[in-house]
């Protein structure tokens, strides 16, 4: 039966794509356009940045890297996303749970703020912690007298990452269990499972790659971060520099090959954030019992 | 098997942070040196000679770090709670209000020699190879069809000196007063198509980005610049007068006492005026303000230089008049 059933599905798709699609020429112009479009504003700069990197050889480039500033910089980005992320997973997940699957008042301002850190200026949000933490600010001063740093210091610069990068697990995973509905969540309870064991078996193994998708764009956009992080900062060198900031400063020394070879690295992050990224949408998109069914099974 | 997973990303993070962690860790005395834009290598030749220094001379070893950035826009940092052992910044004004925030003695200006700038700079001419459009002259800057590059006097402290400049030198030509002045400025700025943030950032428009056929710059950075991007491509221009540019520096008298720093922090700047230290300053453009050490340099041309206090009384007057919010900068620019 299924060796009969491709041909004839293929055949009726050719006569509808005939009568329904665009001329080829129409279809061959746009693809072009959009192609060439890609390529003048996506592929050549990162060629441009790696091309850049490499001007003084392979060498020079390690060394760029190897440099302690840049080593600093490298270990304080990787130190920020390490902290920022997870508690992003954590609050995205609960803002996920809370929202889709129980109904309180403020649901709605909850949601609407979740989206916040999306439609406010990065360097708004560095200036809130300066007016809160700064000397000036609401707490300065007695942070100031009890010795604790927040801004321009390693907490403001994560306080500033989480503030930018938390809506990006927890929308994903709000519309991805808004789509699934809560009938398999009922039905465990209705079954005698407590609220772990549904969260556990039921609706974790549903959107565990929803939170995947969800941690990688958190993640890429917590080491890229250049706006509030540059407000937060102080710029000291190998104290407070993370990548990006790190980036400019070699740009304004005049040492071009260096600040291109730790750019490089943020190219080379995106790259991998691509990478991964299409993986979990095919599998995202890949029939759901299959894989699904055999995971709850093995758990 | 899902538990599985999560330990080894368990195991992942623990890494990671374990890692990353040396970052929170310092070791030795450090010291914080907040400075502004063109700095950037001199204090990276200077740290490094007063560390020996500092090793030789007290067996102890200091990690001094730096932050660089506009003059206004670190003053405001330092302001904010970025704890500066020291801050060298360009133009006394910015360190003025630091101090009229308390974190800073008010006489602080009279700690150290020449008015706490241990070396001076003035603001000169960079243009195209070969200079094209024949510019010799301040008066050049405000013929038409002539694109100028300075940054924005509001965030630089470079720019203000180029605009102070300026001013000082239409007030002395023949028949020179406010009004001729203002008008000669103001005709200057309409010739000038990006303001910058920072002179780090004019620098990079003028020259890398081939924007402007004259770029007004601080002595150092010129020469700075003219060495690190190729002589084939600009070249520098001396006008018959400009401005003394002292830029100042200054113990940030809270942290130094909260740190426990304050002998270390005065060494540093007193190492400033040492022979060691004005060459180092030297070797890198900027006037040295030893005689016997500036004598002994060939760098730097004569040229007839105003002295700010004669022109304009002091800083915070000529901050009042010209850059404060409704000043002079902000009636003749944007009309």
């Amino acid at each position: 039966m299924e060796t009969v059933a491709p041909p004839a599905i293929s055949a009726r798709e050719l006569t509808r794509r005939n009568t329904l699609s665009e001329p080829a020429m129409v279809r061959w112009l746009l693809t072009g356009v959009a192609l060439l479009f890609l390529g003048l504003f996506l592929f050549l700069p990162l060629l441009a940045v790696f091309g850049q990197a490499l001007e003084k050889g392979f060498s020079a480039y390690l060394a760029a890297i190897k440099e302690p500033d840049s080593l600093a910089a490298i270990r304080l980005t990787l130190l920020v996303a390490a902290i920022s992320v997870p508690l992003n997973l954590i609050f995205g997940v609960a803002a996920g749970w809370a929202v889709t699957k129980f109904r309180f008042p403020g649901k709605n301002l909850l949601v609407t703020l979740i989206d916040l850190p999306f439609s406010v200026s990065p360097v708004v949000s560095g200036l809130i912690y300066v007016l809160v933490f700064g000397l000036q600010g609401w707490l300065g001063p007695w942070l100031y007298n009890h010795n604790i740093k927040i801004i321009f210091a390693v907490p403001g610069i994560i306080l500033a990452t989480i503030f930018v990068t938390f809506p990006f697990v927890a929308r994903e995973l709000i519309a991805l269990m808004q789509a699934q509905g809560s009938d398999e969540e009922e039905a465990a309870m209705v079954l005698g499972a407590n609220g772990f064991q549904i969260f556990w078996r039921v609706t974790f193994p549903n959107i565990r790659w929803g939170i995947i998708y969800g941690v990688i764009l958190c993640n890429a956009r917590a080491m890229g971060e250049f706006g509030a992080v540059s407000v937060v900062s102080g710029h000291i060198r190998g104290l407070t520099n993370t990548i990006p900031l790190h980036v400019e400063i070699l740009y304004n020394e005049y040492n071009f090959a260096a600040a291109f070879a730790v750019a490089s690295l943020l190219a080379l992050l995106a790259l991998v954030t691509l990478a991964v990224k299409s993986i979990v949408e095919w599998k995202m998109r890949s029939p759901r019992p299959a894989g699904r069914s055999a995971q709850c099974a093995s758990s | 098997m899902i538990t599985k997973r999560i330990f080894s990303l368990f195991a992942v993070l623990v890494a990671v942070v374990y890692f990353a962690l040396p970052v929170l860790a310092g070791d030795g005395v450090a010291l914080l040196n907040v400075s502004y834009d063109p700095t950037r290598e001199l204090y990276a030749d200077f740290n490094k000679s007063f560390a020996d220094y500092w090793q030789k001379k007290t067996g102890q070893k200091v990690e001094i770090r730096l932050s660089h950035g506009g003059s206004g826009k670190q003053a405001r940092a330092v302001i904010d709670g970025l704890e500066a052992d020291v801050v060298t910044l360009a133009l006394a004004h910015d360190i003025d209000e630091i101090q009229g925030r308390g974190l800073i003695n008010p006489e602080w200006q009279k700690r150290l020699p020449h008015n706490s700038s241990p070396y001076t700079s003035t603001i000169i001419f960079l243009v195209r190879k070969g200079n094209p459009k024949q510019i010799k002259d301040w008066d050049d800057l405000v013929k038409t069809g002539i694109a100028v590059i300075t940054p924005n006097p509001k965030t630089s402290g470079g720019a203000r000196w180029n605009y102070l400049a300026a001013w000082a030198h239409a007030l002395g030509l023949p028949g020179g007063n406010e009004e001729s002045a203002r008008e000669f400025v103001k005709k200057l700025y309409r010739n000038v198509p990006v303001l910058d943030s920072g002179a780090r950032g004019s620098t990079t428009t003028f020259v890398l980005r081939g924007i402007g056929d004259v770029l007004l710059s601080w002595e150092n950075e010129a020469f700075l610049a003219v060495r690190e991007l190729g002589p084939e491509k600009v070249e520098i221009v001396y006008p018959p007068e400009s401005i003394l540019a002292e830029p100042p520096v200054s113990v940030v008298d809270r942290v130094v006492e909260k740190h426990g720093t304050r002998a270390l922090a005065e060494a540093y700047l007193q190492y400033l005026y040492s022979e060691e230290g004005q060459k180092i300053a030297a070797k890198n453009y900027y006037r040295p303000t030893d005689e016997t050490i500036a004598a002994s340099m060939t760098t730097f041309p004569e040229i007839k230089l105003f002295k700010l206090d004669e022109v304009f009384g002091s800083w915070q007057a000529a901050q009042k008049t010209h850059f404060a919010d409704g000043g002079v900068f902000d009636q003749i620019y944007g009309k």
